[in-house]
């Protein structure tokens, strides 16, 4: 007979070795899907984890896109976890990664095409207000109403995805683009273009971004009072009342953020890697960084790494499927079932096994 | 705008197997929500019977099979949130969530091949005497077996829930799982059934939409009916009739939506799109502004047999 038996405090240990048991786990049950889907596991493997960054051949090219992948799912995940730790669930970081990008790429255009220095910080404001103003519908009617802000800003990413198909095709679409939707690319106007800062590393704003808000995270998390009260606020609701917590700025605080750390992950992707606003610049990683965030044990440096390592999963990924014709969508199934083992080694940093027969109370 | 070109019996009989998919997925998780548990998996378990649902039915023939097989295989992928959140004791909503997560993933590995396939649907089922009813026989009683299956199922969950025995205990693990635990009840075993329901329930849901209401296979085709059938329990306030009535009026939204952008309304096209998720957001709010929600006591939260 095997029991669970509560610690007393969380295990330190088991905290920081659960990601590793669980990516761990997900090799062997990926190498096993890969075998199953007529790819040599081994060799999947090490295409996805290995080859992205130390092969010869191609690793010149897939090196930099690390930090290209991995900016944005850092910088939405570290606003995330933020709120999770206040047990403040916003799911649609998508929705408000799509709403900063197009609110960052219409203030931009609507100058085009003046060449003033101003133009890309005025776009990265208004990134970062988009999804703070996005963010802010489930945290009013949350605080207002006490309606539920998961599904609340869940459904908010529909709309916001309505919204990219409409502009694209109507307010933003390029005059110049014989009436194809999309805007106009912001690769070729210089002043709001988000260029690679060091050439051939990856390293763009949206890069520079991510590891201030790591470090920023890290010194509300650990240093400032109001981190303490997120704190908390999600493991002691009722203490964090009556030590005079007011809930709803938790609530708006976490979910600003969130939503504006989400706006400029958008805006950053939109004048950099995508180039312009289109119907499906989006690549999901509003959904991929609640991984991320969960995968770094909602910790400033964690989510740094398990960023990185989320990265190299999609670069990884498309390399197998380009040299391995492993189908796109096991990537996918690959990231939810690292998801999955990581909440399910978690049960040891709280609980210890127990052998043996449990005795009567 | 043509509002003339809008035929009111096809249009009542056409939000019937709109609103299908979301009844039958919103019933189960009303059943799991009432032993406590919040599974937020529901569009990945939707999404998994979609595809399931639809490569059975192509490969066997047999639209009924591919009902049964996206069931059983919803149930077994809801498992594994029961496993990791009942035994495990992992975090509810993390683990709905990558539920989700690994069944779009799972759904768009299986349904790769089966794209822009055609499965046999199922055939209409005309009652017989009622059916001949003038306007209301078209409308009400020429529909197939699942129409009238997800009807009969709500009935039973009521049923279940006020008259049996069964039904006591299951809300009592909803209600306060460390009294029925101490009345000498099975909370984990009780939760487990009611998820694997759930999860039966959301597959069905699932393969409804790619066999009869769309019918094909399309990657991501669910485009959030699982996270409204979430949001129809709220608004029933965890009862049987209500989430019937929710899920009407849902399907009613969508329906109304897609004949007026094909009458070519006078109002924006992404403003159509958008409305069945921004009336859901409308009520939500209206129904929490309102207070008193009835939301089982134990909702959410983890059990562990020690404390």
């Amino acid at each position: 007979m095997i029991t669970l038996e509560k610690r007393p405090q969380p295990s330190r240990l088991w905290t920081a070795v659960t990601p590793l048991i669980a990516v761990a786990l997900t090799m062997v049950m990926g190498g096993l899907l890969f075998a199953f889907l007529g790819a040599d596991p081994f060799e999947a493997i090490r295409t996805i984890f290995w080859d992205p960054i130390f092969n010869p051949q191609f690793a010149g090219f897939t090196r930099p896109q690390l930090l290209v992948k991995a900016g944005p799912l850092i910088l939405i995940a570290i606003g995330l976890s933020i709120g999770f730790r206040a047990g403040i669930w916003n799911i649609g970081a998508e929705g408000q990664y799509i709403m900063g990008a197009i609110c960052g790429a219409g203030a931009g255009l609507a100058l085009y095409p003046s060449e003033s220095p101003l133009i890309f910080p005025m776009m990265i404001i208004a990134g970062g207000l988009g999804g703070w103003a996005w963010a802010m519908i489930p945290a009013v009617l949350k605080t207002r109403f006490g309606t539920n802000e998961i599904l609340v800003s869940l459904m908010l990413v529909y709309v916001a995805e309505n919204i990219l198909a409409s502009v694209a095709s109507g307010l933003l679409r390029n005059p110049e683009g014989m009436g194809f939707p999309g805007s106009r690319n912001f690769k070729q106007w210089d002043a709001a273009h988000n260029a690679e800062i060091i050439t051939g590393t990856g390293m763009h704003w949206g890069v520079v971004f991510a590891f201030i808000a790591v470090i920023a995270a890290y010194v509300l998390m650990a240093r400032h009072i109001q981190g303490f009260n997120i704190r908390l606020t999600g493991e002691a609701p009722r203490a964090a009342r009556f030590s005079g917590v007011n809930p709803t700025r938790i609530v708006i605080l976490c979910l600003g953020i969130s939503g504006a750390l989400a706006g400029f992950a958008g805006l950053f992707e939109v004048t950099g890697p995508a180039g312009q606003i289109s119907i499906d610049f989006n690549s999901g990683y509003g959904f991929t960084a609640i991984i991320v965030a969960f995968l770094g044990r909602l910790n400033p440096v964690g989510i740094l790494l398990a960023g990185l390592l989320m990265a190299l999963t999609y670069i990884g990924g498309e390399l197998a499927q380009l040299m391995l014709g492993v189908p796109g969508a096991s990537i996918q199934l690959f990231q939810g079932m690292l998801l999955f083992f990581l909440l399910a080694t978690d049960v040891f940093t709280n609980y210890r096994l127990r052998f043996g027969r449990a005795e009567v109370a | 705008m043509d509002l003339t070109s809008i035929n009111p019996v096809l249009l009542v009989a056409s939000i019937m197997v709109s609103a299908t998919p979301i009844l039958l997925a919103a019933l189960g998780e009303m059943v799991v929500e009432k032993s406590g548990v919040l599974n937020l998996g529901v569009e990945g378990m939707m999404i998994t019977g979609a595809v399931v649902g639809f490569a059975v039915a192509i490969n066997s023939g047999s639209p009924l099979l591919g009902f049964a097989a996206a069931a059983l295989a919803s149930a077994v992928l809801s498992l594994s949130f029961g496993v990791l959140t009942q035994y495990l004791l992992s975090n509810q909503v993390a683990t709905g969530l990558g539920l989700t997560l690994v069944g779009l993933g799972l759904s768009s590995l299986i349904g790769k091949p089966y794209e822009g396939m055609k499965a046999t649907t199922l055939p209409k089922l005309d009652i017989p005497m009622l059916s001949d009813i003038p306007v209301l026989g078209r409308m009400l009683f020429s529909h197939d077996i699942m129409v009238y299956f997800s009807l009969a199922l709500v009935a039973g969950v009521w049923a279940f829930l006020k008259y049996t025995r069964a039904g006591l205990i299951l809300r009592a693990v909803g209600e306060s799982h460390d009294s029925a635990h101490a009345l000498g009840y099975k909370v984990v075993r009780v939760r487990m059934l009611a998820i694997f329901f759930g999860g039966a329930c959301a597959g069905l849901g699932g393969a409804y939409l790619s066999l009869v209401r769309v019918p094909q296979w399309t990657e991501g085709m669910t485009a959030g009916a699982g996270w409204i059938a979430l949001a129809i329990v709220v608004f029933a306030s965890w009862r049987a009739g209500r989430v019937l009535i929710g899920a009407y009026l849902f399907g009613g939204v969508t329906v109304l939506q897609l004949n007026l952008q094909a009458a070519g309304a006078d109002v924006p096209v992404a403003l159509l799109s958008a409305s069945p998720y921004l009336i859901t957001i409308l009520v939500l709010v209206i129904i929490s502004a309102r207070g008193a929600h009835g939301a089982p006591a134990s909702l959410g939260r983890a059990f562990h047999a020690s404390h």
